[in-house]
């Protein structure tokens, strides 16, 4: 059967997956509305977007990088699609301006980023900038937006399922893909181990991390949308705090900080996590600010989880698995 | 060590200079299939910078370099590669998180288009790898398992298997001894004689001079960005070595004869 060393090692690495089954299993028992299809769909509705931006977020992490940025981005696309529907854009011309303005402010952090600046630094101007710009497009008022065609990506359903879950899926796949099928994933992987040892070996790693963080910044433009479409709504308050949401997905989900290991399937359940744990929360009536806090301590212990204990078991795993393979 | 035959590698009149900094003065450099070469000489004395003008990292200000005859002029690390000319580096240059079998064939990954979409072939290149191992006599460490979970002598050999995979016709090591436990450094030894006897010309960057007497067939001293002197390992002695890499210079005994 398991050895210690086994066991240790599942809890690990699986740790997320345990928690997230015995927290569905304890609000199951103790609210009969938690595991009803209509609420199990209400988590992934609310947790779509999060997998949207995290997919890319799992990317940028996985090359050992952060894009604080995302937030923000979700702010301005809102109010670029509330201000081009007002000006009589179709929503084909919208859709794609705002997934063109996703990918330039991502493409920007990522040359920033190219050029060996921090991105935590270039990330975090970006936050300030890009919302700033939201404000001074909307002049800080809120646009409703009335496109039942844009709307749909929010408040549709494709075969019974609400289209951000599909999309959220059909992002999710593709991603898996890229991580884990081509040779671009294992660069982004690469890049995040040894920058210099990947480009010792030939991999172009500027340009790397230029992708990833473009494509961040377009799925950032993508989750903005499908969060305006919910709402009907153009504001430049969208999005507030939406990185940390998506961080602590990312980071829960064991994409390690210090980049070189991702994991899609981790930041899909980090997200569903953190809306199950929400949910839950307020399906018990516990005061909505608690819930605040609740979150936080989860992403910290997220961290903890991800930086020191992560590296202790599987060094300890590896040192005590030692005897069996000599030098 | 036949004479007749072109070198394999035939390095003439290498200069190099970063700034003020004269790193290499006209250096020559030949290398024979099948034959080691040890390259040995202070710190700054130019060994890495001409190793490097031979990998591809840096291009020369001024010489040529011949591959069995003919000249060329590498565009990066990645074009000495395809010429056949890899490099073991002292830090193995592997990504810790990344498998065996990853390593092995980074940047080099074999592919297949399916539905236009290029996708990494990973079972066969783990079979690859593993093949890889049992042909250069390594013990094979799984090639699934993360590089980061192996040995110093297992990582060592995870990049001397990686500088074979592809036809080298030259495997240059810089420095491939240190931070080894004994039987590490005996593994690296036969490795050496492994690929001497599959007709591939081998460099050996080494502070180590027994490394360099054990399994070198000739070695070269340099100092400032000068060869020294060069020898066959039969027909000199740690001692005489040792001064020239102190001294600079041919020993004055030696000086009367031509220089090899």
């Amino acid at each position: 059967m398991f050895n210690p060393r086994q066991l240790a090692l599942f809890a690990v690495r699986y740790g997320l997956f345990i928690a997230l089954g015995v927290w569905c299993l304890a609000m199951a028992l103790a609210s009969e509305h938690f595991l009803t299809w209509l609420n199990i769909l209400n988590v992934l509705r609310q947790a779509a977007p999060i997998i949207i931006i995290g997919i890319g977020m799992t990317f940028v992490i996985a090359t050992a990088g952060i894009d604080l940025s995302v937030g923000a981005m979700v702010a301005l696309v809102s109010v670029v699609c509330a201000e081009l529907f007002t000006l009589g854009a179709p929503m084909a011309a919208v859709f794609v301006a705002a997934i063109a303005v996703g990918a330039l402010g991502g493409a920007v952090n990522g040359l920033f980023v190219r050029f060996g600046l921090p991105a935590f630094v270039v990330t975090l101007a970006a936050l300030t900038y890009l919302r700033g710009i939201g404000f001074v497009i909307s002049d800080g008022y809120a646009t409703p937006i009335t496109s039942e065609a844009f709307n749909w990506l929010g408040r549709g359903r494709i075969f019974g399922l609400h289209t951000p879950i599909v999309i959220a899926a059909i992002v999710a796949v593709i991603g898996w893909f890229i991580l884990t099928r081509t040779r671009f994933g294992l660069y982004v992987l690469a890049v995040g181990g040894r920058e210099d040892a990947a480009r010792a070996m030939g991999v172009a790693t500027g340009r790397i991390k230029l992708i990833v963080y473009t494509a961040t910044g377009a799925l950032a433009a993508l989750g903005g949308m499908i969060l305006s479409a919910r709402l009907s709504n153009g504001s430049p308050n969208a999005g507030i705090m939406l990185e940390l949401d998506v961080i602590a997905a990312t980071v829960l989900g064991g994409t390690s900080l210090f980049g070189g290991t991702a994991s899609i399937g981790g930041t899909i359940a980090g997200a569903i996590f953190l809306n199950a744990v929400r949910n839950g929360l307020n399906l018990m009536g516990v005061n909505p600010f608690w819930v605040q806090v609740v979150t936080g301590v989860i992403l910290l212990l997220a961290i903890v989880l991800n930086v020191i204990v992560n590296r202790r078991v599987e060094e300890w795993a590896r040192l005590s698995g030692k005897d069996d393979d000599g030098d | 060590m036949t004479d007749a035959r072109p070198p394999v590698v035939d390095m003439r009149k290498i200069a190099k200079r970063f700034g003020a900094v004269v790193a290499l003065r006209g250096v020559d450099l030949e290398l024979y299939a099948g034959e080691a070469l040890g390259l040995v000489g202070d710190n700054a004395a130019g060994k890495s910078t001409l190793m490097k003008v031979l990998s591809g990292a840096y291009s020369p200000d001024a010489g040529t370099i011949r591959l069995d005859g003919e000249e060329v002029a590498f565009a990066g690390p990645l074009h000495a590669r395809d010429r056949g000319i890899e490099m073991v580096y002292q830090d193995f240059a592997l990504v810790p998180e990344l498998d065996v079998a990853q390593n092995i064939f980074l940047g080099r990954e074999i592919t297949e288009r399916r539905l236009g979409v290029e996708t990494l072939k990973t079972k066969q290149m783990r079979e690859r790898a593993l093949a890889l191992f049992e042909n250069l006599g390594l013990r094979v460490p799984p090639v699934t398992t993360p590089v980061r979970a192996l040995s110093g002598g297992q990582q060592q050999a995870v990049a001397v298997a990686r500088a074979t995979a592809f036809e080298a016709r030259v495997v240059i090591m810089d420095e491939p001894t240190a931070n080894l436990g004994a039987s590490a450094i005996e593994k690296v030894r036969e490795t050496i004689l492994t690929l001497k006897s599959r007709g591939i010309g081998v460099i050996l960057i080494s502070h180590r001079l027994e490394d360099v007497f054990e399994v070198g067939d000739r070695l070269m001293v340099m100092k400032h960005g000068r060869v020294v002197g060069a020898r066959k390992t039969s027909e000199t002695d740690v001692a005489e070595v040792v001064h020239m890499i102190v001294a600079g210079q041919e020993p004055v005994s030696a000086a009367a004869q031509p220089a090899s």
